[in-house]
């Protein structure tokens, strides 16, 4: 579904991606790891075609993304749904309005059905109920529910998930991870999930990448990258402070800085 | 040398911006036949410029009309020439006044709100949001925004003269008593379409200025609340240099 090769970009003057490889099966719900800051919302964003690598090969459904015209790109997401890490709801629209809103621009239901279909996703997420309510009464993690209903809206046969784990609560932490694999699971929908947590993520994941330092250190599934031999790897997943990623940002030796700064 | 130097990265810098601009304003053409299909878009950003602005554009439109008619009697009764009051007044309020006025404050409530909420969807990936929902905010946000205050200003700038005149007629008349007939019948001798026209063109150079900048600064802010907050600033900053410039330019052309 998703093959990326040898990706190189840099922005603002910083290296982001320095040959990365991977691979996505159709199907499958695969994991990208890594630390904050290593370029995952970056990868997510030139897979839907936001950003253009500095050079290197994104292919999405054997369609090469950076060379696709507005039209091919616009074509190429309506099969595309992606979870924000920050929900991303529309402020002025309901709830409900918010997961019609891809149904009413790019498809020509009537209103009767757009609404079973509104509700339909609202109940797979548990918020039917809360059709009415503004975005602005919803909880982070009902907010984040609501835009993965959005997400779904139009059946995607591709689903990114950016952070989808990050600061939720338990009971909304256990659905969004349930959701994920039933929309795997039932509706054969390949999902990308990115995220640094590692426990969860190993829950769910058919295959895992970790990313650091732009390319790819580890790939496997949750079981074999648990038993890597890489200490860097091994670092990552047990979550260790630190080790080959090092704890400290380099910095002089913290005796001199504190002893009059002569550094 | 230095100093040269910084002059030079100042021109390039502002020569760029003028380029993104110019490439923006591109864009957004682009993208208006997506607005124009859906005019619903288009009246809801009129009347919301319009709702947002129309209080202060009529109370400041009597202010401005009452110092018009205060001035203008001072002037004119030291002539001896006080009927000319209601023709003067229309004039400056129609021809120069109510254009600029109503702009800059229209910059000041509409502008800077609309740059704010442009910005903020931004921050809050709103607007990356639609474009991975394969809908293009310049068509759905941006568009409507600009045209509806382009067209929104044109009225609100006749809104702003009539109150004038009429806060121009309280003080000539009633106040100072100027002969009512006088006051109207000189203004409509004096008044002819072709200031009516200067004013509409005025009106809608303005609006289209005033707006292209809210939405630009809008959409082109830094994705933090501090960013957001410069942004606003600059829409009024820009706007209100930009409008003083083009009336120099356009009153200059037409006279
Ligand atoms: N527009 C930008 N300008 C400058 N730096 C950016 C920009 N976008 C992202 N970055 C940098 O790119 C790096 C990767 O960002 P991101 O993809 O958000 O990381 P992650 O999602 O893995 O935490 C970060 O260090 C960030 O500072
Ligand atoms: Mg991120």
């Amino acid at each position: 579904m998703i093959e990326i090769d040898d990706l190189r970009f840099s922005i603002a003057g910083r290296r982001i991606f320095d040959g990365l490889n991977l691979r996505i099966a159709s199907g499958t719900v695969t994991a990208i790891m890594g630390p904050s800051g290593t370029g995952k919302t970056t990868l997510l964003r030139m897979i839907t075609g936001q950003l253009r690598p500095g050079s290197g090969s994104v292919r999405v459904d054997g369609r090469e993304v950076p060379a696709l015209d507005r039209a091919g790109l616009y074509d190429l997401r309506r099969h595309i749904g992606m979870l924000f890490q920050n929900s991303a709801l529309l402020t002025d629209d309901t709830v409900f309005d918010n997961v019609a809103f891809p149904l009413r621009e790019h498809t020509r239901l009537p209103e009767r059905l757009i609404r079973t279909v509104v509700l339909t996703k609202l109940h797979a997420v548990g918020l039917r109920g809360a059709a009415r309510l503004m975005p602005s009464e919803l909880s982070g993690g009902m907010a984040r529910r609501v835009a993965l209903a959005r997400a779904m809206a139009l059946d995607p046969d591709l689903l990114l998930y950016d952070e989808p784990f990050a600061g939720l609560d338990p009971i909304s932490l256990g659905m969004i991870l349930r959701l994920i694999k039933v929309n795997n699971d039932v509706l054969g929908v390949t999902s990308v999930v990115v995220s640094h947590d590692v426990e969860q993520i190993s829950r769910i994941a058919d295959y895992c990448y970790v990313v650091s330092g732009g390319r790819v250190i580890g790939e496997g599934t949750p079981e074999q990258l648990r038993h890597s031999d890489s200490a860097l790897i091994q670092q990552f997943m047990s979550g260790a402070a630190d080790g080959p990623v090092p704890f400290h940002y380099p910095a002089s030796p913290y005796r001199d800085e504190l002893l009059g700064g002569r550094s | 040398m230095g100093r040269l130097a910084q002059i030079g990265r100042r021109l390039a810098q502002a020569i760029r911006k003028l380029g993104s601009v110019v490439l923006f304003l591109l864009t957004m053409l682009q993208a208006m036949p997506y607005a124009l299909r859906r005019p619903r878009l288009v009246t809801v950003q009129i009347h919301n410029a319009g709702v947002l602005s129309l209080v202060i554009i009529m109370t400041s439109g009597f202010f401005v009309g009452m110092v018009v008619g205060l001035q203008g009697y001072d002037a004119f009764s030291r002539l001896r020439q006080e009927d000319l009051l209601g023709a003067a007044a229309a004039l400056s309020l129609i021809k120069e006044l109510g254009p600029v006025v109503t702009a800059l404050l229209f910059a000041g409530r509409a502008g800077t709100a609309l740059t704010a909420e442009i910005g903020l969807m931004k921050a809050t990936d709103q607007l990356s949001a639609m474009e991975v929902m394969a809908i293009d905010p310049m068509g759905r946000i941006v568009a409507p925004r600009f045209l509806g205050g382009l067209i929104a200003v044109p009225f609100l700038t006749a809104i702003f003269n009539s109150v004038g005149i009429l806060g121009a007629y309280f003080v000539g008349v009633q106040l100072m008593g100027v002969d009512n007939g006088a006051f109207w019948s000189q203004m409509q001798e004096y008044v002819d379409s072709g200031d009516i026209r200067e004013g509409i063109i005025k009106s809608l150079a303005f609006g289209g200025a005033a707006s292209l900048v809210a939405v630009f600064e809008g959409y082109t802010a830094d994705r933090t609340a501090e960013g957001v907050g410069l942004a606003t600033t600059r829409t009024v900053v820009v706007t209100s240099v930009l409008v003083l410039i083009l009336d120099y330019m356009i009153t200059s052309f037409l006279l």
